[in-house]
């Protein structure tokens, strides 16, 4: 059982390295040295009546630990999130009790979902005064509780540096996710003079190792001999960092590899192996791939409802094979035929061996077997490509994406919001490696892309990380422009703007008999100035050449710049496989 | 189909809202819910009675085994196992021949008579699900006044028990 925590009552002060470990120290510097010691040098936050001792710990610490104050504290988590996106560490944000608190919770839920490493810290009224209706209290446990990896209430200062150790060691372990600690206000100023509860004997955050040979040879003589597999790869691939192994399993095998939303990147889109993405706006070919295989390798998925649509007639041919590292995964939508639970990694690491150790002959044979298949793929990707719209005198919002691509030389980080905009991002945007690709996948939250993409940009400065957002979008978070303006965050937003909630018009146009209710974002600020006003580089463009030479302009651009990018009004998403409906109802254009 | 489950959880604050909360997030259902300590400080044992067919048992198993603070997660039905239920009823008894009447079901249920006035009567029962229904049934006639029952609480019999520790030797 993974996580399990056993309380070791033996009172164990080895547990804080630090020199001054055995020094009184109120709580809050306890707080601020376990962060430290659990490897934070960046953390997203903004200061409230609760978290003052925290935030005067900071003030001292700030050598150590680099505080970037936001002007909202959804913000604060998305950052942090970005930040952990970015680069599989563990995210660190930082709110005060009551609206701070609920404020994160957007944030925090996103991460869930999407099984992200976060931990993040909720100042709460003294211990004394809980219940009492005090001013800014609100019970952060309980309205955490079902969106959080785990979660604390820290009733004893002495229990504290080993709730963070522990924290941190949940968020990153097995599948990741967030997990908050709720701090009383007197907590942070009692004085700790040790601690009471040295450790909870957590299981380690390492992978596991696949342990499994007997299933892992079912499963690799499966490979090699299906006539049509596909491999349906999701975001556990690029948690686990499993890219490598899977583009050498695939082309041992000479299989196609289709990736959710969430695995973009964890196989190359340009490789000769790749469908492109699956489900609701997946390709013609990765959807018809899934529905005529013999054989479906499900690797780091969770089988979501915009992968699958209706669930009866989801790879309704296919021998379902399901590997994941959270065994509740397994058979919670689709009971499948063979399942491992394990990492990804070392998943694919032993079917590599497995397969070795057959030897070339059966190899080649399999090879030979899947000929037709690779005619019939081709025939689809051939049949019906993606198209990108191209136009001379407006802008095509495919066309911002292909333009973009063609400026970043297909090497930047783009982060997205939430809605057409995401899915033209991750239809014509192909990306060569894992993390190069953020997004809000499960929750599904807008206002997640420009403060996610700050947090990013910091983590990667080296790198440029572009925010592809919508007009609706954009303004849910956009006073983080000015967090990027303070701390000189190169930040790049490219707002798509067609004046509308994109995807929601879609839906009302196709599903709704165009009725477009309260869609229209027509009466809009002008996003140049308001750039301007933050005192960043605001470029628009309205025609197909401005785009070239904004994208340009602003790619030189050292500092903040801000794209308003207005494209084509009633530009739908193709294709698309209305919800709750199956690859035979698919819309092509 | 009805399932009793086992959960070992850290006897900590918060821990029982966590559970209770992904049965109510998840959609599952609790009949009846028990906990109490266990033989080893710091650990409480709950025992939740749920419908569902094998396939959402073995979902609602692992969701709580997810938990951080959950060591063992079990269905007690999948195995032999005895399962008790405490219930107190206050029933009426107005005449001699109504005390008398309910004293003999209280002797043939093996119940205890707890309390007692000049016309009602507390009755303390225990057994499995289906004793306790029926009796609670037979009382109906008198008039009952209260019930309260405390969810149900189980273990798996000894045979049970080494037919899994000769399954882990082999």
């Amino acid at each position: 059982m993974r996580d399990v925590a056993t309380v070791v009552e033996t009172v164990e002060t080895a547990e804080l390295s630090d020199t001054s470990a055995n020094k009184p120290m109120r709580g809050a510097e306890v707080l601020v040295r376990s962060l430290i010691r659990n490897g934070v040098d960046t953390i997203f936050g903004l200061p409230g009546g609760a978290v003052l001792h925290i935030y005067d710990e900071l003030w001292r610490f700030r050598d150590e630990i680099t505080h970037y104050l936001v002007r909202h504290e959804q913000g604060a988590v998305h950052a942090a999130e970005g930040y952990a996106r970015a680069t599989g560490k563990v995210g660190a944000a930082v709110v005060t009790s009551g609206p701070g608190a609920t404020n994160a919770v957007t944030g925090i839920a996103t991460a869930y979902m999407d099984s992200i490493p976060l931990v993040v810290i909720t100042g709460q009224v003294p211990l004394p005064v809980i219940g009492t209706d005090a001013f800014q209290e609100v019970d952060t446990f309980g309205i955490t509780l079902p969106i959080v990896k785990h979660n604390y209430l820290v009733r004893d200062v002495r229990d504290l540096a080993a709730i963070v150790d522990e924290a941190f060691r949940i968020a990153a372990s097995g599948k990741p996710g967030p997990v908050v600690i709720d701090l009383p206000k007197d907590i942070t100023a009692h004085i700790c003079d040790g601690p009471r509860r040295c450790h909870y004997d957590a299981a380690s955050a390492a992978a596991p190792a696949c342990t499994d040979t007997q299933t892992v040879d079912i499963i690799a003589d499966r490979l090699i001999n299906a006539e049509r597999p596909v491999f349906y790869v999701g975001g556990g691939i690029v948690t686990s960092g499993a890219a490598y192994a899977l583009i050498e399993l695939a082309e041992k095998l000479a299989a196609p590899v289709t990736p959710t939303l969430m695995g973009l990147g964890g196989f190359p889109t340009a490789h000769k192996l790749s469908l492109g993405m699956l489900g609701m706006h997946g390709t013609y070919a990765a959807n018809m791939a899934v529905s005529e295989s013999d054989l479906l390798v499900a690797v780091g998925v969770r089988f979501d409802d915009r992968v699958t649509g209706k669930l009866a007639t989801f790879a309704p041919q296919a021998e379902i094979i399901h590997i994941d590292i959270d065994p509740s995964n397994i058979g919670k939508v689709k009971q499948p035929h063979i399942s491992l639970v394990s990492d990804a990694k070392p998943a694919l690491e032993a079917l590599l061996a497995a397969i070795a150790e057959r030897g070339d002959g059966p190899l080649a044979a399999g090879k030979a077997a899947r000929l037709d298949w690779w005619k019939k793929l081709s025939g689809w990707r051939n049949s019906v490509p993606l198209v990108c719209e191209t136009s001379e005198t407006e802008i095509k919002p495919q066309q911002v994406i292909e333009e973009l691509h063609r400026a970043t030389n297909g090497d930047a980080v783009i982060v997205t919001d939430v809605g057409q905009h995401q899915m033209w991002a991750a239809q014509f945007y192909p990306f060569k490696r894992t993390r190069q690709w953020i997004t809000s996948g499960g929750l599904g939250t807008m206002g997640f892309g420009l403060p996610a993409a700050l947090g990013a940009q910091l983590a990667l400065p080296e790198q440029t990380v572009v925010a592809v957002v919508g007009d609706g979008g954009f303004q849910m978070t956009n006073q983080e422009l000015i967090t990027a303006i303070q701390y000189n965050i190169p930040l790049k937003v490219l707002i798509m703007n067609n004046g509308y909630l994109g995807m929601v018009r879609q839906w009302q146009e196709m599903f709704y008999d165009r009725a477009y209710s309260e869609v229209d974002l027509s009466i809009s600020p002008d996003f140049v100035k308001l750039a301007e006003a933050y005192g960043a580089q605001g470029l628009r463009a309205t025609t197909p050449a401005e785009l070239t030479s904004a994208l340009r302009q602003g790619l030189e651009h050292k500092g903040v710049t801000v794209w308003d990018i207005v494209v084509t009004k009633e530009e739908n998403v193709f294709p698309i496989i209305p919800a709750g409906q199956d690859t035979r109802n698919m819309i092509l254009k | 189909m009805r399932n009793t489950l086992s959960i070992l959880v850290a006897d900590e604050p918060g821990e029982l809202s966590r559970i209770v909360g992904l049965f109510s997030s998840r959609g599952y259902n609790i009949e009846t819910i028990s906990v109490g300590k266990t033989l080893e400080d710091g650990w409480s044992r709950c025992t939740i009675v749920t419908e569902g067919d094998a396939a959402i048992v073995e979902q609602i198993l692992k969701q709580c085994e997810r938990l951080a603070r959950v060591r063992e997660a079990k269905a007690v039905t999948s195995q032999p196992h005895i399962e008790r239920e405490m219930a107190l009823i206050d029933v009426n008894a107005l005449t001699p021949d109504d005390r008398a009447e309910i004293k003999n079901l209280v002797d043939i249920f093996r119940a205890k008579i707890v309390d007692i006035t000049h016309d009602r009567m507390i009755v303390e029962a225990s057994g499995n699900k289906e004793k306790v229904d029926r009796f609670i049934g037979l009382l109906e006639s008198f008039g009952m006044n209260e019930v309260v029952r405390t969810g149900y609480v189980a273990i798996n019999t000894l045979m049970a028990d080494k037919g899994s520790a000769l399954q882990q030797t082999a």
